[in-house]
């Protein structure tokens, strides 16, 4: 089992001609993933990587019965894709683009709100579920395997890192979720929380956390009435020092809050057991697990 | 980016928020000039930095001569850091009352926030949260009239005032998505005139980095220390700290898992530096070129190659290497894509990588400090 994709996902790839679009279409068919067609308004017709280029999303909808996007159009032009998927029909959205204007990314998850689709990113490497051989995102394929773990992660390469040590030491994954770095996203702890309690294949739940913003302090307050399966965590930006921005919009600590200190506590008295170093995850996973 | 005071009021005068009409100078006869226009007037220097008032950059004058005076006080002050070069001249006004507004991002509401406040003048962070009103705004239907006007009632604006205070706030929102910015505030919002006039009286405006795009109009203010300015100007993120030991890492998280770990050893990191989702090989060596130049006591690579490639970052090392020479202790881990690649590249080079990370933070911690540190 997974959680949001799984091998029924039908899933095009808006952007698919750009050199990312079509290096990540290459690497997401290489691990198994569905891709049924790309878009590109002045390349329908056009094949990418064997995958049929179409014109519009309602085009590719229509002829592939496409259920899911992954996004690599430039920043500028998010705000129209994303629109264009959801009024086409796409039911999960994957925003791989980062620097989004804020209000546009707003407008974005309003309307998708509206339209009950779930939106992962912006600024994010994506979605995957080893076990059924669906990616939609720019993770490297070898470092996950199948496994009971369910991981969601606010950093990229930090989650990569999480996952290797887990994947090396046998503890496969269900679905790891990347939530984004910035500041308004889609998916944010306590979906991911909610939808890994509620699947049966997950035993264990990975929570890759930074310093800025509140989502880690609401999780725990979730976590604290709602989950009853064992949480980890690891949080970076530990030795970062207040009002700079560590390289994603959301990492700032802002005055008191989203401070390391608040999220360590607030998720050690949910129960949550925070490692000091991101490999010592694997051991309180496999602790939790026993 | 945050906005010069000058500009900000610029922005609240053309949708429709009053302010005292000053007039931007960048010479002591041109303040003269204004001040002649303006009478009795406030001499402010505009910089991006807080406290200027406490660390003398406004003054108050009350003839043309005081102004010159004033303003040539102030024009060339080193205000924490920034010269200042630009003053405006506002006319002074005595304030009956001060209060507060602002429109900032709500990330977890995902919508934008209206706070207000009857107790302005002062820093928002020290005003009891239960004397600030918190409204947030649909970004689908815009900030409704209703809105404003419950939110006047709320901070105790009745009639005239009221009206004013509801064109103000919907100026402000205008302002704030058409500019896309990330924090619009007048504090203080001040009541004038004998209690008949409500004038922004100092404005802050943050136009969202990620917009910048759109607003070509916008004079560029780069924050930071002149390394930092020089590695962003690169296209990677990057913050200079007060250690000693320089660190490369990919990916934010990845970068800040890293100074964390170094910290955890007993080692003081020089800076965070996101060296980036598939950087070629030019602008990583440029980096860390960048890096050698802040003469650490060690260097720290940590690479996870996903959309980076790792055979690409040890190129650039090795580019930097032939180049100029690498004459701090080197630590390199490497994993992820191509990083076989990568480790022979490097190896070929006389430079040897780890493969943990753990075992590396330690190696540069050593590297540094020597052994037992």
């Amino acid at each position: 089992m997974a959680v949001i994709i799984d091998r029924n996902t039908r899933a095009i790839v808006q952007g698919i001609t750009g050199s990312q679009g079509q290096f990540h279409t290459g690497q997401m068919l290489a691990f198994g993933t569905n891709i049924v067609g790309g878009v590109n308004f002045k390349k329908a017709g056009q094949q990418v990587q064997g995958v049929p280029v179409f014109a519009t999303v309602h085009e590719a909808v229509e002829k592939t019965g496409a259920n899911a996007s992954v996004m690599f159009v430039p920043a500028p032009g998010v705000k129209d894709a994303a629109f264009e998927a959801i009024h086409a029909g796409i039911k999960v959205l994957v925003l791989i683009p980062e620097h989004v204007p804020t209000q546009e990314t707003m407008e974005i998850m309003a309307y998708a709100k509206r339209h009950g689709v779930r939106v992962i990113g912006p600024n994010t490497f994506g979605i995957i579920s080893p076990g059924e051989k669906c990616k939609l995102g720019i993770m490297p394929n070898h470092i996950y395997k199948p496994g009971p773990v369910g991981i969601v992660a606010r950093s990229g390469t930090l989650s990569y890192e999480i996952a290797f040590n887990l994947s090396n030491a046998g503890l496969g994954q269900t679905t790891v979720i990347g939530m984004g770095g910035d500041r308004v996203i889609g998916t944010n702890f306590v979906d991911a929380l909610e939808l890994f309690n509620a699947d049966p294949a997950t035993e264990a739940i990975v929570m890759v956390g930074e310093i800025g913003g509140i989502q880690e302090e609401l999780a725990a307050e979730y976590i604290k009435q709602h989950v009853r399966k064992p949480v980890v965590a690891y949080l970076a930006g530990k030795s970062a020092p207040p009002g700079k921005r560590m390289g994603h919009a959301g990492a700032i600590i802002e005055g008191n809050r989203g401070t390391y200190q608040s999220k360590v506590e607030a998720l050690t008295a949910a129960g949550v057991k925070v490692a000091a170093l991101p490999w010592e995850i694997v051991d309180l996973v496999r602790e939790a697990l026993k | 980016m945050k906005l010069y005071e000058y500009l900000a009021k610029q922005m609240f005068a053309e949708h429709g928020v009053p302010t005292g009409n000053g007039i931007l100078c960048t010479t002591p006869e041109e303040a003269e000039e204004a001040a002649r226009k303006i009478g009795p007037c406030a001499i402010k220097a505009q910089v991006l930095v807080g406290g200027r008032g406490k660390a003398g950059g406004i003054k108050l004058a009350n003839t043309p001569e005081e102004a010159r005076e004033r303003a040539r006080e102030i024009l060339g002050m080193n205000l924490k850091g920034y010269i200042v070069d630009k003053v405006l001249v506002d006319p002074q006004i005595k304030i009956e009352k001060e209060y507060y507004v602002s429109i900032t991002l709500d990330g977890m509401a995902k919508k934008p926030l209206v706070m207000a406040s009857e107790y302005g003048g002062v820093e928002i962070e020290s005003v009891p949260h239960d004397k600030i009103v918190f409204e947030h705004i649909d970004i689908e239907t815009g900030l409704l009239p209703f809105q404003a006007r419950e939110i006047a009632r709320k901070i105790n604006l009745t009639g005239d005032l009221a009206d004013q205070f509801v064109r103000i706030l919907t100026g402000l929102y205008q302002a704030f998505r058409k500019y896309d910015a990330e924090l619009v505030e007048i504090n203080p919002l001040a009541l004038t005139d004998g209690g008949t006039r409500l004038i922004a009286a100092d404005g802050r405006f943050n136009v969202e980095d990620d917009a910048l795009f759109r607003h070509p109009e916008f004079p560029r203010v780069e924050e930071g220390t002149e390394l930092e300015k020089k590695v962003r100007a690169i296209g990677l993120a990057f913050v200079q700290l007060d250690g000693d030991i320089a660190v490369m890492a990919n990916g934010a998280g990845m970068a800040m898992g890293t100074l964390d770990t170094l910290a955890y050893y007993g080692g003081r990191p020089a800076n965070f530096l996101d060296a980036g989702g598939g950087s070629g090989v030019e602008p990583t060596a440029q980096a860390f070129d960048a890096l050698l130049g802040t003469k650490p006591k060690a260097i720290f690579v940590n690479i996870f190659g996903g959309i980076t490639r790792c055979d690409l970052v040890a190129e650039a090392i090795v580019q930097v290497k032939k180049a100029k020479g690498i004459d701090v202790p080197l630590v390199v881990r490497m994993v992820g894509t191509n990083d076989v690649r990568g480790r022979e590249i490097l190896a070929e080079a006389g430079i040897q990588a780890y493969t943990d990370m753990g075992e590396a933070a330690k190696a540069a911690v050593e590297a540094a400090y020597g052994k037992g540190a």
